[in-house]
């Protein structure tokens, strides 16, 4: 019961972030909302940019290429240098080369995989200044793509797609900082730490027991790696330490912060484009897919665990409750675990790995289908437009007109281009799972044997690829081999789409408009909502069942004899 | 399935609209007997790798058969030589399919390119006045060249001299000669067709090599076809969806021997050659030149593909009052009785005025009275005089038995009234004033000095034609009537025939302005025209047609030029546009759609050994992992052959809103494209295992 008021109150507080946050942002990147110049001008001077010029695709390329190198760059130099920096209570040593790397293109890409445990690997620095200012860096990067695909659309015969560095500045100071202010107290009033004072070291005489307990500045991290859909936890444990996570107003909190803005971006896409209706149908296609894969893990995990089933107990009214806080329960972890693998968030208050077969499948697929429902910050909508220009494609041919999408006609350039960012992700991720299977220091990453291992593997590649960043876990990453292997997946998930992405959005400002009519395929209408829920379940479908099939799949069809 | 062109009915309701036709186009069946012969033979042609390189689905595919073929040498056996013949095949049937739509177009080529061989000219020389016999294709641009009676036109050109009955039918398939003179906007001759009487002189307009029946052997035999913008895009999708299906397979070695297992390579290219989109890539071309094929059937030639796909999408059509929408000609069409006469007074008058005046108005009040009041055509007999109409009295009538009967202006025949001592009418001007302000012409009809009656003509609009607008509406299309007449009579037009809007008193400029207003506002416009001053108008417009009997100016701004020189042929076109992407579209959904049954087919069968749980997902319950293979293969070569007649005809298009195309198509193509192969590939199995084969 108390599941079904969450869902509730979730989805009104959704509607309500859509209708407003989505205008709020297209008023920031129309230039409507300015009640933060007095803050905009001053880095505008500094990075030396007029905030009235405009840039064309190419441009705008180049400036996100340039913008992530230069934070790579630093997060990289950070963390190798921070035995020597301030802010090291703990005096942690430089992070090894390997991991720095992985780490650094992780939190660029907005992925945050982590392959290592934060509290006894980074310092208050790296984690404030590398780690917490790439979850607002990377988020707002990702909005401003979507931006500019959104402008393309919007713009007819026009040159240029809009300023990266205006769009990745209002981005920040209008929509990412406000909100993780107000979070983060929330957060620190339900308890989450937030502190410079060092870790805190208990003796207790009693036991003979001495125990050293991290601390740090965790609500300011915990609210943007939330509502920027990063995921990189503090702790180790992620959403499940209660230090990061600890009450169900915070749980329900981030849930509700990691779809915001996904949600509310189709909003600002529909209003952008001047038809709210065109916003709606695109969120109507998420909610489905979201809809669909919920259920699909909410059912799976309350179900009871079969091997503890198989030790006799089968009465287990809790659900599969291995892996999970019993602060949350089964249908709540699971509804977490679902919105933060849809979204490429990656957060986790529960170990996916210890979901049933069932379980384990709905949080894999849901990344394999693109993350677009809702999908990360930016990336969501960016890469379900990509979905929705395919499907305008096949579905504008059978009415029998060249097809056509908000009024542009789609031709070979678009379709080339859709087709990359949208094959991009599977073909990397099969092709690295293929690698790592095939040799050895990828062979030995598995806890586990048989179909969970290959799962487990295929787990990796996939969250990497679609720079989701959640971890199956059981297996061991933190080794040169997938360090490195996986920073192919995250550069190549992140920039192989976004600079199509802006190709696209480029080849379609500078196209005329065609006018609508009563032949024409309507976007806004269930017809087109089913075409593209259809379109990203038969990709997803036809590129991953061969796989799927030998991992999770095979898995519930052994009645969880590898489990 | 075979199609008998030439007899077909037109769709839609063209028929009482079209006009005959027949020729040398004609005739041939799609799947005539020599064509499909030929087309074997041309498949096996096709096997060249610089053939298929250009459709890369089937390259795919074609490298996919080498593999097999190599691994058939090597480990020998029933079941991979099945399965490289049955690639084969599959290679094999696109090639057939291509051939079958080329077959009927270079079929036509030759019988043309007969006619255009044997002509001789006789070039008139320009010093010594005298004249030479030379073959045609000696002919040069502005040579002068005579023609009698007998003699085949050499080359295009105009005339510049005399006038004379041709019979066109080579080109056009009309039998009925057309009269064609020089000046003026039917001046125009077209090489390969033969002169009827008299004597003319043309003035050779086409380069040689490059004349009308040039360009139209060219076009039918498909020389120089290019692939249209939307047929590249479809192909870049189809190689996308080609790409990501290698690593897909390509994948499945490394993750099943890390599950301990084998996959044969024979199997992983069976898997790849069923997932890679092999329905459309192998009946792409195909569709495309079979809808450039049933143009012509139409008798309308198109310059290129981007026109053919440009008409499906027009949004406005421009279309000519006269001929088009309308019949051309008026047609009474009602009695209008003054002076306490009856309207069978004014019928019965009216005839007796009409009987010798053999204009089509004239006819026409005949036959209305003879409709309306049964009166029954009357000879004329010794003592009837017939007084003839002329520019001076602008009447004209019949002087019989002491009376004088006449119909004419309104206002000539009052003159005619008041000076016989008669006296005008009141009620007769107001009538007059209403038909004129319909946009009809009111005659009036007169007995010595009485005063009868008003008969009315109208320009008929023509049967069926308002139909066809709503449906054209339906599908999002506006149609724009162009007329020189006024507004008023223009607005009275629109409105019967039920046209969304009319431009009236239409100038060559203010039809170009009303082209650049449209085009402006992102719709696609259509028109059709025929005489020089159109000629910038239908370069401009998104579909330009032609008449045939235009002036060649006009027949080079446009990008269609129809024979037939029927301007409502312009709907068919936009049809035709339509069923092309339809047709695409279609099967593209279908031959993505179909890949879900053949994974249920091979997956299991693959990892048959390694997960014998798998075969859960065996749920067409297919007899053994080889029979499954083998089945969905053949499934995906046999789905070619029988979906020819398919992707030649084109998917049906019925005018209506694009939500009810797209449910239709979506329900018969994408849920059948799921649901078919499931059946198809069973019954193949029970086939394969029933004849002992596994």
């Amino acid at each position: 019961m108390s599941f079904a008021w969450t869902i509730i109150a979730m989805v009104v507080v959704l509607a309500i972030a859509w209708r407003f946050l989505g205008a709020y942002m297209a008023a920031v990147f129309s230039g409507r909302a300015r009640w933060l110049r007095f803050a905009e001008r001053p880095i505008y001077r500094l990075i030396g940019v007029n905030p009235e010029s405009e840039q064309s695709w190419r441009h705008y390329a180049t400036s996100l290429i340039i913008f992530s190198a230069a934070a790579l760059s630093v997060t990289y130099l950070i963390f190798r240098l921070q035995g020597v920096l301030p802010f090291n209570p703990q005096h942690l040593p430089a992070v090894s080369p390997a991991l720095a790397w992985n780490t650094s293109v992780s939190f660029v890409t907005n992925t945050n995989w982590q392959a290592y445990s934060g509290e006894t690997t980074m310092s208050y620095l790296s984690q404030m200044g590398s780690l917490a200012v790439q979850n607002f860096a990377s988020a707002a990067a990702g909005i401003a793509v979507a931006v500019a695909l959104i402008r393309g659309f919007a713009r007819k015969g026009a040159k240029s797609i809009g300023n990266f560095w205006v769009d990745l500045v209002r981005g920040t100071i209008y929509i990412l900082l406000p909100i993780a202010f107000v979070a983060a107290i929330v957060f620190m009033a339900q308890g989450a730490l937030q502190t410079l004072a060092g870790p805190v070291h208990i003796h207790d005489a009693l036991n003979g027991v001495s125990q050293l307990i991290p601390r740090g500045p965790v609500a300011s991290q915990e609210a943007i790696k939330q509502l920027g859909t990063n995921g990189g936890g503090y702790f180790n444990a992620n959403g499940a330490d209660p230090f990061e996570n600890p009450t169900g107003l915070t749980n329900f909190l981030s849930i509700v912060l990691i779809l915001c803005i996904p949600v509310g971006l189709t909003y600002t896409f529909g209003a952008m484009v001047g038809s709210v209706r065109q916003g709606a149908a695109i969120l109507g296609v998420m909610a489905i897919l979201f809809g669909g894969w919920l259920a699909i893990a909410s059912v799976s995990e309350h179900q009871a665990n079969p091997a503890v089933a198989a030790a006799g107990m089968t009465h287990q009214p809790t659900g599969n409750m291995e892996g999970k806080e019993v602060r949350f329960g089964d249908t709540s972890s699971a509804l977490y675990a679902t919105a933060s693998t849809q979204t490429s968030t990656g957060s986790v208050n529960s170990a996916e790995d210890s979901y049933t077969p069932m379980g384990g499948f709905a949080v894999l697929t849901g990344m394999m289908l693109g993350e677009v429902s809702p999908g990360g910050v930016g990336s969501g909508l960016y890469t379900i437009l990509l979905f929705a220009i395919i499907t305008v494609f096949i579905g504008g041919l059978m009415v029998g007109r060249t097809p056509e999408y908000l009024g542009k006609k789609i031709q070979a350039r678009e379709v080339k281009l859709a087709a990359l960012g949208v094959l991009v992700m599977p073909i990397v991720a099969l092709i690295l799972t293929a690698i790592a299977v095939s040799v050895h220091a990828g062979r030995i990453g598995p806890l586990n044997a048989g179909p969970h291992a290959f799962s487990e593997i295929l787990y990796d590649f996939t969250s990497v690829t679609n720079n989701n960043g959640s971890a199956f876990a059981g297996l061991s990453v933190n080794t040169p081999f997938y360090n490195v292997i996986e920073t192919f997946g995250l550069l190549l998930g992140r920039f192989a789409i976004m600079v199509p992405v802006l190709a696209l959005a480029g080849a379609l400002a500078a196209k005329k408009t065609v006018a609508a009519s009563a032949g024409s395929f309507r976007t806004d209408q269930p017809m087109f909502v089913g075409l593209l829920v259809g379109v990203v379940l038969i990709v997803g479908a036809l590129t991953f069942f061969p796989a799927v099939s030998l991992g999770p799949i095979v898995e519930q069809l052994s009645h969880g004899k590898f489990f | 399935m075979s199609v008998v062109d030439g007899v077909r009915p037109a769709r839609g309701g063209t028929q009482e609209i079209g006009l005959p036709s027949g020729g040398p186009r004609r005739g041939r069946s799609l799947f005539d007997r020599d064509i499909l012969g030929h087309a074997v033979v041309e498949a096996f042609r096709k096997l060249d790798p610089r053939v298929q390189i250009r459709n890369p689905v089937m390259f795919v595919v074609l490298i996919g058969t080498v593999i097999t073929l190599v691994e058939s040498f090597a480990h020998p056996s029933v079941f991979t030589w099945s399965i490289t013949v049955w690639l084969a095949l599959t290679v094999l049937f696109a090639n057939f399919a291509e051939a079958v739509a080329e077959g009927r177009g270079k079929a036509q080529a030759d019988t043309l390119r007969k006619m255009r061989s044997d002509a001789q000219a006789r070039r008139l020389l320009p010093d010594a006045g005298g004249e030479e016999v030379v073959p045609a294709s000696a002919l040069a641009k502005d040579d002068l060249v005579a023609c009698e009676a007998g003699d085949i036109i050499p080359s295009d050109g105009e005339i510049i001299e005399g006038l004379a009955s041709i019979d066109e039918s080579a080109i056009t398939g009309e039998s009925a000669p057309v009269i064609r003179e020089s000046g003026g906007d039917r001046s125009a001759v077209t090489g390969g067709t033969k002169v009827l009487s008299d004597r003319i002189v043309v003035r050779i307009t086409a380069e040689r090599g490059h004349t009308f029946l040039d360009r139209m052997i060219a076009l039918v035999e498909g020389a120089n076809r290019k692939k249209t913008p939307n047929e590249i895009a479809l192909t870049i999708l189809l190689a996308a969806l080609t790409i990501v299906f290698v690593p897909v397979v390509v994948t499945l070695e490394p993750y099943s021997i890390f599950a301990h297992g084998t996959v044969s390579v024979v199997v992983l290219v069976a898997l790849l050659v069923c997932l890679i989109p092999t329905t459309i890539g192998a009946l792409l071309s195909a569709i495309g030149i079979a809808g450039m094929d049933r143009l012509v059937q139409r008798n309308v030639l198109a310059m290129s593909g981007r026109a053919v796909e440009a008409a499906g999408d027009v949004q406005t059509l421009l279309l000519d009052k006269t001929g088009t929408i309308t019949l051309g000609n008026r047609m009474a069409t009602s009695f209008r009785p003054v002076n306490g006469h009856s309207e069978m007074d004014v019928a019965s008058a009216a005839q007796l005025a009409s009987l010798s005046d053999e204009t089509p108005e004239g006819r026409s009040i005949v036959v209305l009275a003879k409709e309306r009041f049964g009166i029954r055509q009357r000879e004329l007999r010794e003592g009837h005089v017939f007084v003839p109409f002329s520019a001076q009295t602008r009447m004209s009538g019949l002087d019989v038995e002491g009376r004088q009967i006449r119909k004419g202006a309104a206002e000539a025949v009052r003159r005619w009234v008041v000076e016989q001592g008669g006296a005008s009418s009141a009620e007769l001007d107001r009538i007059v004033d209403k038909i004129a302000r319909s946009g009809a012409t009111p005659l009036a009809v007169a007995d010595g000095p009485d005063l009868l009656g008003v008969i009315e003509l109208k320009d008929v609009v023509k049967q069926g034609i308002r139909e066809r607008f709503a449906e054209l509406r339906a599908a999002g299309i506006r149609t724009v009537m162009i007329t020189g007449d006024n507004p008023l009579t223009a607005a009275a037009i629109a409105q019967e025939a039920g046209v969304d809007d009319y431009l009236a008193e239409a100038t060559p400029e203010a039809k170009m302005n009303l082209i650049k207003t449209e085009q402006s506002g992102g719709k696609l416009v259509a028109m059709t025209g025929d005489g020089t001053n159109d000629a910038p108008a239908l370069a401009q417009a998104d579909v330009g047609l032609a008449m045939n009997t235009g002036t060649s100016a006009a027949k080079e701004a446009g990008n269609m030029v129809d024979l037939d020189s029927n301007p409502t042929k312009l709907i068919d076109i936009v049809e035709i546009g339509k069923q092309l992407l339809i047709t695409r579209g279609a099967l593209t959904t279908f031959s993505i759609a179909n890949d879900v049954a053949k994974y249920f087919a091979i997956i299991p069968a693959m990892f048959a050994v390694t997960y014998p749980q798998l075969t859960a997902l065996n749920i067409m319950g297919l007899h053994s992992p080889q029979s499954a293979v083998l089945s969905a293969v053949i499934f995906n070569a046999l789905v070619i052959v029988a979906l020819i007649p398919l992707a030649l005809r084109g998917v049906r298009f019925r005018p209506s809103g694009a939500a009810a195309i797209l449910r239709r198509n979506v329900f018969i193509y994408g849920v059948g494209g799921i649901i078919a192969p499931f059946i198809f590939i069973k019954l193949i199995d029970l086939i394969l295992t029933v004849t002992g084969a596994y």
